[in-house]
């Protein structure tokens, strides 16, 4: 099992290394040029040359490649191009209120949607159970921003129990950060439940078609006590697996639940940063969205490898 | 179809198919129908609706039914020029890397595992950074991206087909890989394929009016639901309705294309949105 982690965490830092390679690939070697960007219309051929060489645009794609990876692992982003301020001030106080909404929806959603995923498996075929596909059909297929308008019109405008924007500010107490954040991360659990309910239930029945679920019913033991005790351990890698790669979407479909509610988001920032196209804004951006869904969808991997009865056997071989 | 074939669809499917009828016509001639230019000023911004303006005026006092008619021919045009494009390279691709394994499968799948592992979302705005939106980036951008899906997707079920004896057969015959590809495994893999086609479509769709609500995607003057989401928002502050029009037109494509492939995958067990 070890020998399994192992690989899977050096198969996690490589991905990394290679994504570091597409995000520089993918914003230095398109055509567009930095230097001609920043000064614009006004632009002298002596002012860009001057510019590029400032910049150090002039050195070849690979050495540039390699200062900017032994920057970024310094902490070193980079410098904004619109008013020179290191990325990293910038860029880490975005991304702290970024998870903190991200984890708000997370500690609702998670629990609500896994115990609706068991519920509706033991209840398979029940109104309940037709009733939650349905509900969840819809929100999969509700934009954020319809679901986000919505809600701001039912609870704030026309009932103001919730402010309609997210406005949060340093040093705020915790309440009302609560309060601002509320909004936002109603849309988020309800667009991330619907999904992490239903992978829930389609773990729990595949389940409870194997012979030792039968057993367990013929041995007289009672419905709920046989889906709790038997079927949902033998679930659980999958649906470990499927509640991360949700936290994962949590952290990047913020972006547009940021800019429904105008939160102060590294999602916000990175849209502002496109629309500037400000190029090592974007690029720390990309590399710290890119690193924490990395991160995350390794973590579900090694938790469904230690999570797998069968490879917690010590007998066990790979899988 | 036969009487009691068309009896055992339900409900849910039909309103799937109605919704999606209904807006392949405002597709197809949603400008033709439109009472109002998509860029003509009729009135006072975010006048109510009216007999002579059903949906009421915009932001900018245009008619809101006539935007949203021309707005479907972009919508729904920009999102399936992406998914013809991701379709005609990673149904390809993905068959290829299938029957012929070793090398080509390993290098292509290596390269779609690395592309996948980052969000969908973090590519298209680092390449929108780069080249900027125009309606040709928007389409080639999120089509490629989109074909590491397809990819993924058509290799499997191409695998599954190539071990089957008469895909064995074919190849003892000596058949060429044109014959394999377009007699032998084309064929069996539609079924998984048209219904992925259906959730492709609607992953590209929200992606599309999405990046035009950043306002990254679709630029004015063009009329696109996205973007009008954007452009009227503000209006729910006042407890108006404007910009839900655009948002529900969005929704209600979503849910019937959903809808219908739920129906299509009925006793499969495929989960819907997997990949948003």
């Amino acid at each position: 099992m070890s020998r399994l982690i192992l690989g899977r965490l050096a198969w996690g830092l490589l991905t990394l290394w290679l994504v570091s390679v597409l995000v520089f690939a993918g914003t230095e070697l398109l055509p567009g040029d930095v230097a001609a960007a920043i000064l614009g219309q006004n632009a002298t051929p002596e002012s860009l040359a001057a510019l590029r060489e400032e910049l150090g645009l002039n050195a070849p794609a690979l050495q540039r490649y390699v200062a900017w990876l032994l920057g970024f692992l310094h902490g070193d982003l980079g410098e904004s191009l619109a008013n020179r301020t290191p990325v990293a001030e910038l860029l880490w106080p975005r991304f702290g209120n970024t998870m903190a909404l991200a984890a708000y929806a997370a500690v609702v959603a998670v629990p609500l949607a896994v115990t609706l995923g068991i519920l509706s498996a033991v209840r398979r075929g029940s109104l309940f159970d037709r009733g939650a596909n349905v509900i969840a059909l819809a929100t999969v297929s509700l934009p954020e921003y319809f679901l986000g308008l919505l809600l701001i019109l039912l609870l704030s405008v026309r009932t103001g129990l919730l402010p309609s924007l997210a406005n949060t500010y340093e040093g705020m107490g915790f309440l009302a950060w609560l309060q601002a954040t509320t909004l936002p991360m109603i849309v988020l659990t309800l667009v991330t439940v619907a999904q992490i309910m239903r992978m829930t239930r389609t773990a729990v029945l595949g389940v409870m078609d194997q012979p030792f679920i039968e057993m367990a019913y013929l041995k007289g033991l009672r419905n709920g006590r046989v889906v709790l005790r038997h079927a949902v351990p033998n679930a659980a890698a999958p649906i470990v697996n499927v509640v991360a790669f949700n936290i994962a979407y949590l952290i990047t479909g913020v972006v547009l639940v940021e800019a429904v509610f105008n939160y102060n988001g590294l999602g916000r920032f990175m849209v502002d940063a496109v629309s500037k196209r400000d190029l090592p804004m974007v690029q720390g951006a990309a590399m710290v969205f890119a690193a924490v869904y990395v991160l995350l969808n390794m973590t579900a991997d090694i938790a469904a490898i230690a999570l797998n009865p069968r490879l917690r056997h010590p007998r066990a071989k790979e899988a | 179809m036969a009487p009691r074939a068309l009896r055992s669809v339900p409900p849910t499917a039909w309103i799937g198919m109605a919704l999606i009828a209904l807006n392949l016509l405002m597709f197809l001639l949603g400008p033709e129908l439109a009472p109002f230019g998509q860029e003509e000023t009729v009135g006072a911004p975010f006048d109510p609706p009216s007999a002579g303006h059903l949906l009421g005026l915009d932001q900018n006092g245009r008619d809101m039914l006539s935007r949203l008619l021309y707005g479907a021919r972009m919508s729904i045009g920009v999102s399936l020029a992406a998914v013809a494009l991701s379709f005609s390279l990673g149904v390809p691709l993905g068959i290829l890397a299938a029957i012929r394994g070793r090398a080509v499968d390993t290098v292509l799948s290596r390269v779609v595992d690395t592309v996948m592992s980052v969000p969908v979302l973090i590519s298209a705005l680092v390449v929108l950074q780069a080249l900027g939106s125009s309606l040709p980036v928007l389409i080639v951008t999120i089509g490629l991206l989109d074909s590491t899906r397809v990819f993924r997707l058509s290799r499997i079920v191409a695998q599954g087909i190539n071990a089957m004896e008469y895909a064995e057969v074919a190849r003892l015959r000596g058949e060429g890989l044109g014959w394999m590809i377009g007699r032998e495994i084309l064929p069996n893999a539609m079924p998984p394929l048209v219904a992925e086609f259906g959730l492709r479509f609607c992953f590209t769709f929200l992606f599309v009016a999405g990046l035009s609500y950043l306002g990254l995607g679709v630029q004015p003057p063009f009329a696109d639901w996205g973007g009008m989401v954007r452009d009227n928002q503000q209006g729910i502050l006042y407890g108006l309705y404007a910009p839900l029009f655009p948002a529900a037109a969005i929704a209600l494509l979503t849910i019937g294309v959903n809808l219908v492939v739920d129906w299509l995958l009925a006793g499969r067990t495929t989960v819907q949105g997997e990949n948003r």
